[in-house]
């Protein structure tokens, strides 16, 4: 009798664990399978948001390939007109003046042209540097090389500017000759000629040249 | 009988622990995926958005094209006008 109760006792020990391990299975299972519709669903916003970029994207490729052959076309046509009117050099010299350092890319339907040495033809000067080389005020027009150190110190920038102008005006003699002053309050009043107005001492040269011209010829006749 | 106990003991001792614990990796790493999904829809349907104004490659494509008939209507003038350099 005790031998028969023995073997329950274990068996149902056995079908506990057995149960447990059931237990435990269904469990997770189900934990991972909630976590896998899970990811089904992302996966699905996933391909949709996809599918949308790939159908959108579609007609990238075939347009920017047009527009950049159309710029290619432009480019090289305004290169070579650019070669043609102004030569090589001039052109390479242009380009890098606006663009520094763009003479050593070149030209893309000129091949040589990276090899050109670009002229200092498009020096940017400010207005008022070329308003003072207009009044002839010997404007400090590539008085210095661009590459040096630079012309204008911002703490001392008056001295630094002056300095540019030759020595007579960094001095600053005492007894400068004064601007003259002009216009009809001015003190000294230029063209005071008296004989404005009145008849003609002489004539001209050309009427006295045709003057003596048939002198000459009324003397040949005689 | 001291066999069906130990199979008791190895069962509730060795097995059980075991299976819970493999289970256990397997739901974690089946979590830690969700996020990582719902990230990447959140920015798959961003990019889609952005490539709304995809559409406007087409406007862009007919200004080009304009833009550079004027251009060389533009320099077939200048050619004309201008003398060459040499």
């Amino acid at each position: 009798m005790a031998l028969p109760l023995a073997m329950s006792a274990a068996g149902v020990v056995m079908i506990l664990a057995v149960v447990l391990i059931v237990a435990a299975l269904v469990f997770y299972l189900v934990s991972v399978i909630v976590a896998l519709r899970k990811i089904t669903a992302g996966l699905d916003q996933v391909i949709a948001g996809v599918g949308e970029i790939v159908q959108k994207s579609a007609p990238v490729n075939g347009i920017v390939t047009a527009i950049n052959q159309q710029l290619d076309a432009g480019v090289d046509a305004l290169e070579g007109l650019l070669v043609k009117k102004a030569g090589i050099v001039d052109a390479v010299g242009l380009v890098d003046g606006l663009y520094a350092g763009a003479a050593s890319a070149g030209f893309r339907t000129f091949p040589d042209s990276a090899t050109v040495k670009p002229p200092r033809i498009a020096e940017v000067y400010t207005r008022g540097t070329l308003t003072l080389a207009r009044l002839g005020r010997e404007a400090p027009i590539a008085a210095a090389n661009p590459a040096g150190a630079v012309l204008r110190n911002v703490e001392g920038g008056s001295l630094a500017a002056r300095l540019l102008y030759p020595e007579i005006r960094q001095s600053r003699p005492p007894q400068l000759p004064r601007s003259p002053v002009i216009g009809t309050d001015a003190p000294v009043q230029y063209e005071q000629r008296e004989d404005i107005g009145l008849p003609r001492k002489r004539l001209p040269a050309r009427a006295s040249a045709a003057a003596a011209e048939s002198a000459a010829g009324a003397s040949r006749d005689d | 009988m001291i066999l069906w106990w130990i199979g008791d003991v190895v069962l509730l001792v060795v097995v059980l622990p075991v299976v819970v614990y493999l289970l256990r990796g397997v739901l974690e790493a089946a979590r830690s995926i969700v996020p990582s999904v719902q990230s990447i829809a959140t920015v798959a349907a961003a990019g889609s958005r952005d490539l709304d104004a995809a559409a406007l490659l087409v406007t862009t494509q007919d200004q080009a094209t304009r833009t550079i008939a004027g251009v060389a209507n533009y320099g077939g003038s200048l050619d004309l006008i201008l003398d060459d350099a040499s």
